[in-house]
C-alpha cells in the first residue's frame, strides 16, 4: 500500500471543506443581491426620465417637472464647505494624535471620544447643528450650518483614516530622521506626510460619498426644500440631492413615477463613482509604493 | 576620550536596564560591545544620543560626556547632538526617497540656505565613494533608495551620515540583516572608516568582534563585566562570564 493514498479522514475533511466553501459563498451571494436588485429596480423604474434637462434645469409645477439642477449645486456647495472646516482640522488632529501625543490618560480619553462620536446618531448630530450653528453662532439656516454639522459628524472618519495611513508609515523611517536630528515637523513634513497623502486622500474621497447622501444633518440646518434661485453665498439656503429625494417621494402630490427613481439612481451613481475613484487611486499608489 | 560614561542608570519604568555603567571609548578606535540579548547594548547606544528620551517613561541618572562635553546638561542642543553621533541601525532603514535625497537629507536638515547644484553633487559623490557605493549607484541616483539591496541600503545608511560630519558613529548589530557576503562587505567598509570616525559597534557575531575591533566590551544585564583590548578579551578574558559568552555558553 502506498503512503500517498487517501484516508477516510482526508475524505470526510475534504466533503466538509466543500459544504463550508458552498455556505460561505452563499451567505455572501445573498448579501449581494439587495443591492442588485436596488440597483435594477432604479434603473428599469427611472427610465426615460435621463435627459440633459433633467441635470440642467430648475424643478417645475411643484416639483412634479423639470430638473434637479439646484439639487446636484446645493450638493456640490455643502460637501465642499463640508471638506474645507473638516479637512484641515481632522488631518491636524490626527497629524497631533499619531505624531506628537504621548500615550497618557488624556490622549486615550480623545481618542474614545473619537470613537463614540463616530457612533452619534446622525439625528442628533443634527439637532446639535441646530443648537450650535444655526442658534448660538447665529448662521442661521444656511449651507455654513449645514456643511458644519456635516463636517463634525464625519469628523472621526476624516481622523481615523488619516491616523491609519499615517501609522501605515514604518516606525524606522522616523527613527532615521530623529536620529539625523530631524524634529518632528521635518520628519512628518519631508517622510511621514508623503508617504501617507494618498491613504489619506482616500479617506476623504469616502468621506464625501458618505456626505452626499446625508439628509438629517442638513434638513434643520441649511437644506430647502424648494428655492427658486441657486445659493450664492454660504449664508444662503440650498436645495440637496438627498432631501430632494426625500420630499418628492413623500411630500408632494402627483409626482410622475420615474421621477424619485432618477434622482436616487443619480445619487447612488455619484457615490460610486467616488468610491471607484477613491478605490482606483489606492490600487494605483498601493503599485507605486516604496517599501 | 571619545564618550565617557559615569555612573549611568536607566530605568524604563521601573525597570532597570543599565546599572552604573563606567565606560571609555578611546577616539578613532573601533569598539565593539557584545553580550546577551536584552543586556542593555542597544539602551546604551540610544543613550548616548540620547535618542532613548523621547519615551516619557524613561529615566537616566549619571553622566555621559562626548569629547569632553557633557550630552546630558540642560543647555544641549539635541538637534547637534544628534547630528555629530551618527547611528545606523540593525535593519537598513533607508528613506523612501532617492539616493540622493538620501544622502543629502542630513545636510538639508542642518544648512539654512540652499546649497549649490554643484556642491550637493560633489557631497553625494563624496559620501558614497566612502562607502564603496559609488560604482554601483552612480547611474541611478534618483531611484528610490529603497529598491537597492540590503547591503546597499546599509552603506547608504552609513553614507547619509557622513555629509554632517559626525564625530562619533553608533552602530547597532549593523550586519545582523545580511547575508555573509554582505556582511564581510559592510565590515570592511566599517574598517575602512577606522580613525576617521570613533566607532561603537554592537554585535552578535564574535568573529565580527574579534576581526573587526579594537577594543571589546562585555555586558550582562545591565552591567559593563569587563572592557580591555579585543585581542585580550578573545585570548585571556579576565572573567568567567566573559569566557562562557564568548564560547557560546550563553543564550
Ligand atoms: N522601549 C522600551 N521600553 C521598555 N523596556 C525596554 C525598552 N527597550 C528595551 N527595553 C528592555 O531593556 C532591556 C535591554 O534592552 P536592549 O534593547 O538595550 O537590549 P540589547 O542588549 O540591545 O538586546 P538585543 O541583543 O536583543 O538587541 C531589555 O530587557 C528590554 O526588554
Ligand atoms: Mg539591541
Amino acid at each position: 500500500m502506498s503512503s500517498f493514498q487517501t484516508t477516510d479522514l482526508n475524505q470526510s475533511n475534504r466533503r466538509k471543506e466543500s459544504l463550508v466553501r458552498i455556505l460561505l459563498g452563499m451567505v455572501t451571494l445573498t448579501l449581494i443581491i439587495p443591492v442588485g436588485i436596488i440597483l435594477v429596480t432604479l434603473i428599469a423604474k427611472s427610465e426615460g426620465t435621463f435627459s440633459w434637462a433633467f441635470f440642467s434645469e430648475f424643478p417645475r409645477n411643484s416639483m412634479t417637472e423639470g430638473g434637479i439642477f439646484p439639487a446636484l449645486v446645493g450638493t456640490l456647495w455643502l460637501v465642499a464647505v463640508a471638506l474645507l472646516a473638516s479637512v484641515p482640522f481632522g488631518v491636524a488632529a490626527a497629524i497631533y494624535l499619531s505624531e506628537y501625543a504621548e500615550d497618557t490618560a488624556l490622549t486615550r480619553a480623545i481618542n474614545l471620544a473619537i470613537i463614540n462620536l463616530a457612533g452619534v446618531p446622525s439625528i442628533v448630530h443634527a439637532l446639535f447643528g441646530v443648537g450650535a450653528f444655526v442658534l448660538f453662532f447665529e448662521f442661521g439656516t444656511s449651507i455654513l450650518a449645514a456643511s458644519l454639522t456635516m463636517a463634525v459628524m464625519t469628523l472621526p472618519v476624516v481622523i481615523v483614516a488619516t491616523r491609519e495611513s499615517l501609522q501605515a508609515v514604518p516606525q524606522p523611517f522616523r527613527e532615521a530622521c530623529w536620529n539625523m536630528g530631524a524634529t518632528r515637523w521635518q520628519t512628518i513634513w519631508r517622510i511621514v506626510l508623503p508617504n501617507s497623502i494618498s491613504g489619506i486622500l482616500t479617506g476623504v474621497i469616502l468621506e464625501v460619498s458618505r456626505t452626499v447622501g446625508e439628509t438629517a444633518p442638513i434638513m434643520f440646518t441649511g437644506a430647502a426644500l424648494f428655492l427658486p434661485f441657486l445659493p450664492t453665498s454660504v449664508y444662503d439656503q440650498t436645495m440637496a440631492m438627498s432631501l430632494h429625494l426625500y420630499v418628492i417621494s413623500t411630500q408632494v402630490p402627483d409626482v410622475p413615477e420615474g421621477l424619485p427613481y432618477g434622482v436616487a439612481l443619480t445619487l447612488i451613481a455619484i457615490v460610486m463613482i467616488l468610491n471607484s475613484v477613491s478605490i482606483g487611486f489606492r490600487t494605483y499608489l498601493r503599485g507605486k509604493k516604496k517599501w | 576620550m571619545a564618550i565617557e560614561t559615569k555612573g549611568l542608570s536607566l530605568w524604563y519604568g521601573d525597570f532597570q536596564a543599565l546599572f552604573d555603567v563606567d565606560l571609555s571609548v578611546r577616539e578613532g578606535q573601533i569598539t565593539s560591545m557584545i553580550g546577551p540579548s536584552g543586556c542593555g547594548k542597544s539602551t546604551f547606544l540610544r543613550t548616548i544620543n540620547r535618542i532613548n528620551e523621547r519615551h516619557s517613561y524613561v529615566r537616566t541618572e549619571g553622566g555621559v560626556e562626548v569629547f569632553g562635553e557633557d550630552v546630558m546638561a540642560e543647555d544641549v542642543e539635541l538637534v547637534q547632538v544628534r547630528k555629530q553621533i551618527g547611528m545606523v541601525f540593525q535593519r537598513p532603514n533607508a528613506l523612501p526617497i532617492s539616493i540622493r535625497e538620501n544622502v543629502l537629507f542630513g545636510l538639508k536638515l542642518h544648512s539654512t540656505k540652499k546649497m549649490s547644484r554643484a556642491k550637493q553633487d560633489d557631497e553625494v559623490e563624496k559620501a558614497l565613494r566612502r562607502v564603496l557605493l559609488w560604482d554601483t549607484v552612480k547611474d541611478r541616483l534618483g531611484d528610490v533608495a529603497t529598491s537597492l539591496s540590503l547591503e546597499e541600503q546599509q552603506k547608504l545608511c552609513i553614507a547619509r551620515l557622513l555629509p554632517m560630519k559626525p564625530r562619533v558613529l553608533l552602530m547597532d548589530e549593523p550586519c545582523s540583516a545580511l547575508d555573509p557576503k554582505a556582511t564581510s562587505a559592510v565590515e570592511d567598509l566599517i574598517w575602512e572608516l577606522r580613525g576617521e570616525y570613533t566607532i561603537l559597534i554592537v554585535t552578535h557575531n564574535m568573529a565580527q568582534a574579534r576581526r573587526a575591533s579594537d577594543e571589546c566590551i562585555f555586558m550582562l544585564m545591565g552591567k559593563v563585566i569587563e572592557h580591555t583590548k579585543t585581542e585580550e578579551m578573545f585570548l585571556t578574558p579576565g572573567h568567567q562570564e566573559t569566557a562562557d559568552y564568548i564560547e557560546g555558553r550563553y543564550g
